[in-house]
This record gives C-alpha cells, sequence and structure tokens, in this order.
C-alpha cells in the first residue's frame, strides 16, 4: 500500500537530499585543496631541475637549478657553464645527480592561510568567551563555579532554558543560543573528566 | 520532553541522539482491546527496525507500536550490547532485502544500501587525507618559523624558500631569501649576540606555540589531548565516550597538533593522526543511516578509519591495515579488511596528490638506498633489538609512574603550567645541539641517509681518498673530525631524548609516541652503524671481516643500523609485530632488509615482554581503568563463575522484576534506589524463572513516555512483559506493556562453569553481563566490570581501579 510507503519514501528522500547535499559540499571542499595541485603544476615557478655535481679533481662541489621540463633534466642541459672541458663533461656528469622536482606553491600558500585563519577565528572566539560572553550572559544567567563537583541538572537545565516552558526555540537565534549552551555544558563536563577529576586522559 | 532520569551523569553531545529525542514520539495505542487477529510477519518487521528488534511477535498492537527515540542508544561511558546491534543490522538488512522486491525505488534504496559502505570508505580517505595534508604542510612551516621567516612569501618554510636559488654546495641552507631572525632585526647574523637573539627568539616562538596549544584544548576540546590510542581502543572494544571523536575535538586535536609539533617538544604526530582519522570516520558515519544508527557497525568504519590514520602517517596503506587489525580494533571482520585498505589506499593517494614534501613522497623519511648487508652483521642487529627492549620497558615503567604521579599529586591541578616548564626546558636544552634543533622527522631522515659523495653534512665527513673514487659507490672511509663531532652530539641527543619524552608523552597536548621512539633508535643504531664501520675499517684483517669486507669495498650501511634501531625501539614501546615490519618495510621499498628488521623486532619484543608484560597503550588503559577486556591473555585461573557472580553471600538478593506483577511505582522505586544498568525479569519472585532482561535507560524512557501520552497509566498501573494481559479485575487501572523492551533472549551460564569459558564468551560474543542460572534458577549476574575487576585481583593489582561502569 501507498500509506506506508510514501512516508517512508518521504524519509528515504530527505534523508538522500541531506546526504547528497553534505556530499557535495564535502567534495567541493576537497577539490579546492586538491585542484590547486592540478592545475599549478603548469606554472614556471613551480617546477625545476636540480643537479648536485661532487667535487672532482680540484673543482668543488656546485649545486645546479634550472626549470626545465622532465624530459630536458639530465647534466648536459642543466650544468652551464660545464666547468670542465670537453673529453671530461661525460665523466664528470656522471658523478652528477640531476632530479626533477615540482610543488605547488598556490596549495601551500592556500593551507597557511587556512590554517592561520582558523587558528585566528579560535583565538577570537576565546576572547569573546572569556571577556564578552559574562557581561551579555549576566542578567539572566545562573553561573555555576567550575570546580563544583556536584551535578545540579534541574539548576542548569532551568537557567540554561531561555525560551518560555512549552514553547519551541523556533528561531534562529534561539536555536544557536540553546546549541551554545548546550556545547558550553558540553565542554564544562569534558573539561571536569579530564582536568580535574582525571577520570580520563591522564 | 523531560530528561532528567537518563540524562543523571551523561551529556548526549552527538547530535543524532537529540535529534532523535527532539521527534515527538510516535503514537501508542495501548487499548485494552488485544483481540484484533494478528497480521502475518511481513507487516510485522517493519517495527522491529529500530528498536529491541529481538522479538518477532506481531500483534497489530505491536505493529502500530514504533519505537520510542532513545530506546536502544546507550548512555555515556557504558558498554554496548554487541549482539543487539549486530542482530539490529540483521533484522535491517532483512527487512531491506525482503523490500526491494516491491518496487523500483526500494530496490535501488537496497543498492545504495548496499554501497554505502564503500562511498563512505572513500569520503572518509579524502577526508583523513587531506587533513594530514593540511597538518604536514602547516607543522613543516610553523617548525621553520622559530627559526626565520621568509621574505619572498611568508608562507614558504625554509626549503620552499631556497628553492629557486642557487645554494652553494657546503651550505645548502643558506639563500638570500630566508632570514633568520637575528639576520631580520639585527641585521648580520653571526657573532655571539645574533647566536643569544636566535637562541630566544626559539624559546619564545616554541613557548607562544604549546601556550597556545593548551590553552586551545582546555578551553574547546578537553579531549584533544594526549595519543588517543588508548582510547580507541577502549571505543573500539565496545565502550561509549561521548564527544571524543566530535567535530570540535576533530578541530582543536588538528589545530593543536600542528602547534605542539612545531614547539619542538619531543613528540609525534602518528597517534593522533589516529585519532583525527577516527573523528573523521565518526563525523562521516553520521551522513548514513546504517552507520548512525548501529554501533557495532559503525565500530567497523573506525577501524577502517583507523587504518587510514596510520596509511597517512608512514605512507603505507598495508601497515595501517595491519596496525588496525593487531593494536587498535577489538573485532575485525574479513569485510572490514578490504574495507580498510581502500580507505587507507585513498587517504594515501590524497596525500600524495597533496604533494606536502614537493618529491611525490609521503613521508620525511623515505629510504631509498638497496645496499646488501652480511649475516655477521645479524649480532649487531640483535645487540639494537635488546637496546630496544630495554629501553621500551623503562619507559614503559617510568611514564606510567609520572602519569600516575600526575594523576593522583597536585602536579595534574597546573597543567598549563607543566605544559609551559616542559617546553621550557626542551626548547632550552635544544637549542645548542644541532641535532635537536631540527625537528626530529628531519633528524630521522638525516640518520636515515647514506652518505654518498653528493653529501655534505656533518654525519658525511669521512676523509676520502680521491684516487680509489669510483662512481657513487663509495668504500668504507676512516671518520673525519665531522663525523667525531658528530658522534658525541648525537650521544647527547640520545640522553636528552629518553628522559624528555618520558615527561612529555601524556601532558595536555597532542602526543604521538612513534617519532621519538624511533629517533632514539635511529640515533642508538647510527652511532652502533658507525662503531662498525670504523671497526671494519681499521681492522679490516681480523677474521670475522676478512671473509666479506676487504678493504676498499662497502660494506657497513650506517644509514641500515639506525632504521634497524629505529624499528627495534619502536617495537619495544609499542610492542607490535607484523605492522611494524610492514611499516618499515614499506618506508625502504624493498625487501632487502625484512631479517634484519624483524631480527631485530622479535629480539625487542622479546626482552620486553620479558621484563614488563604490557606495552605502552595498554599500559595507559589499566592506569586510566578503562573498562578493556584484553583479547590477547588467556585466562589460567580455575575459578568457577559462582566465584564472580554478584550478589555474594552477603550482598542483599539480586534485585529482579517480575514479569507481570509489579506496578509502575515499583519499578521506579527500583529504579531510583539501585544503579544498576539492568535487570532481570522472572516469572515470581518465588520461582526465579528466568523470562528475559531489561535495560535500565529503556525502562526510563519507556515508563516516562508513557507517563505522559498513554491515557490512564498512574503509580498502581501494572507493568507487564508478558504478550497478554494478566487478567485482573476491571475497576483497576490500565495496564502498561513494556514487552518490546525486553531482551528475551539474555546469555546464561550455570554456576559451576569455570571462569576461562565465561571470559572467552565475554570476549567473543562482546557481552556486557551474563546471568548465572542453578538448576534452572537465576541465582546471580556476571557484569563485565566484575570480570575485569576479577581479572585484577587474580593478577594482584586494586581491584578498584577499575573505574568506569
Amino acid at each position: 500500500g501507498c500509506e506506508f510507503l510514501f512516508p517512508q519514501a518521504s524519509m528515504m528522500f530527505a534523508q538522500c537530499t541531506r546526504l547528497c547535499a553534505t556530499s557535495v559540499l564535502l567534495i567541493a571542499l576537497l577539490c579546492c585543496i586538491l585542484s590547486p595541485p592540478a592545475q599549478a603544476s603548469k606554472s614556471s615557478e613551480d617546477i625545476r631541475c636540480k643537479c648536485i655535481c661532487p667535487p672532482y679533481r680540484n673543482i668543488s662541489g656546485h649545486i645546479y637549478n634550472k626549470n626545465v621540463s622532465q624530459k630536458d633534466c639530465n647534466c648536459l642541459h642543466v650544468v652551464e657553464p660545464m666547468p670542465v672541458p670537453g673529453n671530461d663533461v661525460e665523466a664528470y656528469c656522471l658523478l652528477c645527480e640531476c632530479k626533477y622536482e615540482e610543488r605547488s606553491t598556490t596549495t601551500i600558500k592556500v593551507i597557511i592561510i587556512i590554517y592561520l585563519s582558523v587558528v585566528g577565528a579560535l583565538l577570537l572566539y576565546m576572547a569573546f568567551l572569556v571577556l564578552v560572553d559574562p557581561l551579555i550572559r549576566k542578567p539572566d544567567a545562573y553561573t555555576q563555579p567550575l570546580h563544583n563537583e556536584e551535578e545540579n541538572e534541574d539548576a542548569r537545565s532551568l537557567a540554561t532554558a531561555p525560551t518560555p516552558s512549552g514553547a519551541r526555540a523556533n528561531t534562529v537565534l534561539e536555536r544557536v543560543e540553546g546549541a551554545q549552551q548546550r556545547w558550553k555544558r558540553q565542554v564544562q563536563e569534558q573539561r571536569k573528566t579530564v582536568f580535574d577529576r582525571h577520570k580520563m586522559l591522564s | 520532553m523531560d530528561q532528567k532520569g537518563y540524562r543523571r551523569g551523561s551529556f548526549q553531545s552527538s547530535t543524532s541522539d537529540e535529534d532523535m529525542l527532539e521527534i515527538a514520539g510516535a503514537s501508542l495505542d495501548f487499548s485494552m482491546a488485544d483481540d484484533d487477529p494478528p497480521l502475518d510477519r511481513e507487516m510485522g518487521g517493519f517495527s522491529s527496525y529500530n528498536g529491541g528488534g529481538m522479538n518477532g511477535s506481531s500483534t497489530m498492537m505491536d505493529f502500530l507500536e514504533e519505537p520510542l527515540p532513545g530506546v536502544g542508544t546507550y548512555e555515556d561511558f557504558n558498554t554496548i550490547d554487541w549482539v543487539r546491534e549486530k542482530s539490529r543490522d540483521r533484522d535491517r538488512h532483512r527487512e531491506i532485502t525482503s523490500r526491494s522486491k516491491e518496487s523500483t525505488w526500494a530496490l535501488i534504496h537496497s543498492v545504495s544500501d548496499a554501497f554505502s559502505g564503500w562511498l563512505l570508505m572513500l569520503l572518509i580517505g579524502l577526508l583523513a587525507g587531506s587533513l594530514a595534508g593540511l597538518i604536514d604542510i602547516s607543522a613543516h612551516w610553523m617548525t621553520d618559523l622559530k627559526e626565520g621567516v621568509c621574505l619572498a612569501g611568508f608562507w614558504f618554510n625554509h626549503e620552499h624558500c631556497c628553492w629557486k636559488s642557487n645554494t652553494t654546495f657546503t651550505d645548502r641552507d643558506k639563500c638570500p631569501e630566508w632570514k633568520s631572525w637575528s639576520q631580520l632585526i639585527l641585521g648580520y647574523g653571526e657573532g655571539a649576540f645574533a647566536y643569544i637573539l636566535n637562541y630566544f627568539m626559539y624559546v619564545s616562538w616554541a613557548l607562544l606555540f604549546s601556550l597556545l596549544a593548551v590553552l586551545l584544548v582546555k578551553g574547546f576540546a578537553p579531549y584533544a589531548c594526549g595519543s588517543g590510542i588508548p582510547e580507541i581502543k577502549t571505543i573500539l572494544s565496545g565502550f561509549i565516550i561521548r564527544g571524543y571523536l566530535g567535530k570540535w575535538t576533530l578541530i582543536i586535536k588538528t589545530i593543536t597538533l600542528v602547534l605542539a609539533v612545531s614547539s619542538g617538544l619531543s613528540l609525534g604526530k602518528e597517534g593522533p593522526l589516529v585519532h583525527v582519522a577516527c573523528c573523521c570516520g565518526n563525523i562521516l558515519c553520521h551522513l548514513f543511516t546504517k552507520y548512525r544508527k548501529n554501533e557495532a557497525k559503525r565500530r567497523e568504519v573506525l577501524s577502517a578509519a583507523a587504518a587510514a590514520g596510520v596509511s597517512v602517517a608512514f605512507g603505507a596503506p598495508i601497515g595501517g591495515v595491519l596496525f588496525s587489525l593487531e593494536e587498535v580494533s577489538y573485532y575485525f571482520p574479513l569485510k572490514t579488511l578490504w574495507r580498510s585498505f581502500f580507505a587507507a589506499l585513498v587517504a594515501a593517494f590524497t596525500l600524495r596528490s597533496i604533494n606536502p614534501f614537493g618529491n611525490s613522497r609521503l613521508v620525511l623519511f623515505y629510504v631509498e638506498f638497496h645496499m646488501p648487508w652480511h649475516l655477521l652483521e645479524l649480532v649487531p642487529f640483535i645487540l639494537l633489538g635488546i637496546f630496544g627492549g630495554l629501553w621500551g620497558a623503562f619507559f614503559i615503567r617510568s611514564n606510567i609512574a609520572w602519569c600516575r604521579r600526575r594523576k593522583t599529586t597536585k602536579l595534574g591541578k597546573y597543567p598549563v603550567l607543566e605544559v609551559f616548564v616542559v617546553t621550557a626546558i626542551t626548547a632550552v636544552l635544544a637549542f645548542p645541539n644541532e641535532y635537536t634543533r631540527m625537528s626530529t622527522s628531519e633528524l630521522i631522515s638525516e640518520l636515515f641517509n647514506d652518505c654518498g659523495i653528493l653529501d655534505s653534512s656533518k654525519l658525511c665527513e669521512y676523509v676520502n681518498d680521491f684516487n680509489s673514487t669510483k662512481g657513487d659507490d663509495l668504500p668504507d672511509r676512516a671518520a673525519g673530525p665531522g663525523v667525531y663531532t658528530a658522534m658525541w652530539q648525537l650521544a647527547l641527543a640520545l640522553i636528552m631524548k629518553v628522559f624528555i619524552t618520558i615527561f612529555t608523552f601524556g601532558m595536555k597536548v597532542p602526543s604521538g609516541l612513534f617519532i621519538p621512539s624511533m629517533a632514539v633508535g635511529a640515533i642508538a643504531g647510527r652511532l652502533l652503524g658507525v662503531a662498525v664501520e670504523q671497526l671494519a675499517f681499521y681492522h679490516h684483517d681480523w677474521a670475522i671481516f676478512s671473509g666479506w669486507c676487504s678493504q676498499g669495498a662497502d660494506c657497513i650501511t650506517p644509514g641500515l643500523y639506525a632504521m634497524v634501531g629505529a624499528a627495534a625501539c619502536l617495537g619495544g614501546v609499542t610492542r607490535m609485530t607484523v605492522s611494524l615490519v610492514v611499516i618499515m618495510f614499506e618506508l625502504t621499498g624493498g625487501l632487502e632488509y625484512i631479517v634484519p628488521l624483524m631480527a631485530a623486532a622479535m629480539t625487542s619484543k622479546w626482552v620486553a615482554d620479558a621484563i614488563g608484560r604490557e606495552g605502552i597503550y595498554d599500559a595507559h588503559i589499566r592506569l586510566n581503568g578503562y573498562p578493556f577486556l584484553e583479547a590477547k591473555e588467556e585466562f589460567s585461573h580455575k575459578t568457577l563463575a559462582m566465584d564472580v557472580m554478584r550478589p555474594r553471600r552477603s550482598d542483599p538478593p539480586l534485585t529482579v522484576i517480575t514479569q507481570d506483577s509489579m506496578t509502575v511505582e515499583d519499578v521506579e522505586t527500583i529504579i531510583n534506589e539501585t544503579t544498576y544498568s539492568g535487570y532481570p525479569v522472572v516469572v515470581s519472585r518465588e520461582s526465579q524463572r528466568l523470562v528475559g532482561f531489561v535495560l535500565r535507560r529503556d525502562l526510563i524512557i519507556s515508563i516516562e513516555n508513557a507517563r505522559k501520552k498513554q491515557d490512564g497509566i498512574v503509580s498502581t498501573s501494572i507493568i507487564y512483559f508478558t504478550d497478554h494481559s494478566p487478567p485482573l479485575p476491571p475497576s483497576s487501572p490500565s495496564m502498561l506493556k513494556l514487552r518490546s523492551i525486553l531482551d528475551l533472549s539474555p546469555f546464561t551460564v550455570t554456576d559451576q562453569t569455570p571462569m576461562e569459558i565465561v571470559v572467552d564468551i565475554f570476549r567473543k560474543l562482546g557481552l556486557r553481563q551474563c546471568l548465572v542460572t542453578h538448576n534452572g534458577k537465576l541465582l546471580g549476574i556476571i557484569t563485565k566490570k566484575d570480570v575485569l575487576k576479577h581479572i585484577a585481583q587474580l593478577a594482584n593489582q586494586d581491584p578498584d581501579s577499575i573505574l568506569f561502569n
């Protein structure tokens, strides 16, 4: 019958949409991280051929860098000016080792900037929580001291429910605030377990 | 919904639970009219999708009875019921398969359900590889930030800064774009004042990084500290730690891992990378219903994610899978083996395409030489194995003693100060010695390096005799002054690393153990290798050398000794066997060195096992009191089940619930007065014949829901677990049927069962509790905690150290 397939189908569809949306988002994010290496390998400043030549007779060791393509990455193309006369070139080049290397400066730049911005955002959020938040919440919060071992569920649940009882937290702001309060309680509980009671991770 | 009862002591932080609790409960029609004919089994199966899917009885009432949200989930710090989870998954799979014949949509659903596992593995591999690339690149940059900055773009580390410019053969580090701090501030880089300024900047940056790390951990995600592997082992054995694998823990662990590694502390990033990968696995599980709702399936995914984590840490996919199999996982079905390998490969491939080290290698210390070795060299290799075992046992003992002191005394009250002091000591001692100033991965890479004519580092400063140079194949040569300097500097570095790692592992920042142990082993190995090389050079006419190591031949490779030493020390600390050898041979890319590696790994394991039985992760599990039932050890005592069961002779009798004669009030009293996580249900108190087992959490949720949603349920209503309601006078209040939350097939043993069989049952089936009967009547109960306490007691350890329920 359709009547019980339909709710199931709509539930599956909703889940599928959620799954698809999250997968698409994730794959888009990963493509952002992975595509710079694919594109930037063509950039001229990101490839090089590095030839290391050891000391030979009375010539000191030297390192040569040149940006040539991989097929041209050998001693004859890269080592210039050649320090030995023509008949010794082959013996000298046998000692040299040439390696083709590529890198992606875009990837490095993007990743470092992402990292620094995340660290900066976390520090700002921490500063906000430590300095600004208590000033905002002072009128209606019942703050518990951090070392309080007893768990007073009722008081905590009463204090952290800013919405009137019976009404669902429908507006976005109230939901965000509810989620933030839940998260804070959770972090406090974790802090107690790890740092105060040393129950875990000592 | 008021959630007082089961929130005591636990916080549901996973979004899935909260979503489930906010859904309005399904309508429950518990009218007295029970004479509608039962529907056939096909429809009845629908209701058992998500709840207590043990009983297949299907009346009209059961069919309309959707499982309550919250029933079948677990409280924090509790053990899951593997049997129940697996049977729920089988029911779900059966239902999907049976429905797939009905419509195209259902067929698509069943196909997508089968493929969801593979899609999940792909996503986990991608995410783990990307995060590992981010960690590698950021850690490289920040490590070099302590010494200087690149003027061509501040985001370049030292090596990339000097990439384009021409460096000299002897001074490969110097280039005009890279300025050390003294060069930047003072304008010149030589001299005493510049050195002091560099020293000061190094120590300041190190302190800044580590302070930032510990403040972020303390402020946002306290679960992000430590290595993570002991806790993941416990989670994979069936324990629930809410929030340990959540998104905040993931973000903070990634960020603070980079900070901790860059601050120069003696720790590595491999263990925390496993935690990061498991967090990715857990978070991505929420996308798929199959894995979100079933704890046993989720743990299969976490095993695969752990394999992906080790794979990106070492560039060793096979080693990662074996590490997950050997060290981390508890139950590892064969299906998981193939999927773990897939996840590990995808992760390694993703990391390779991000290319953090610029040469398409995944690890900094990849070994590229393939020099042969001689059988007589097995003697120094076995010596290295003995050293590895001794160091491993010493490290475990001292680290556990220090962690216990941190746990019990005032030292544990000042975590931030502790990190500050340890970083200060490490940085101050590390800067003068160039081998401790460089990052540990670079040190290992330099020690693994075989000296050729193209190398100009201090360690390769041998006395060259140009006349006998034939191409790149250098013979054994006498050590030059550079090598002697390097030797005593390395010896000092070894002593420092041996002692400082003891205080570093276990601090409140993410800390791994693999790289420091490998460094200790590599230094010891290289020292021994150079010693043997010089011995062979100066005494090539001795009997042991004359056969194979004539003058002018290249017979001893100190780099190989360093590698074998690293493997020996790592094996001594973690007691890894197969996975260690496979990781090391994937690092070398060849099978030539399997015999030395195996000899050293086996020797070190035997020596370390002779001194202390546990590896570092098991020792930390025992220190923290996690309820982890060790699967590798045999239970060898002759006790019986009745020696371990509760209640003991002096205790009050077993708390039971009768199947149809207790009221709601009686049950609530029992729940409030006792703290057991479940109660057996018997036919009556006199007969004590077993009906089933009911969990505390399910009882609380069902009773609260019934009080709110159902008509007529009051404190004097009778609760019944039978199929049909007991006969009662019509004036009594309506009755509450709770058969759906009753487990009708609890495991039982008789009281004369030997404990070794009981322990085996617990291990193999993953039970939480087991009922004990005598002559068919219920006598007592054995829980996993009782088993653990019993094992601890018999091993003369403190049974009260098992902390969790």
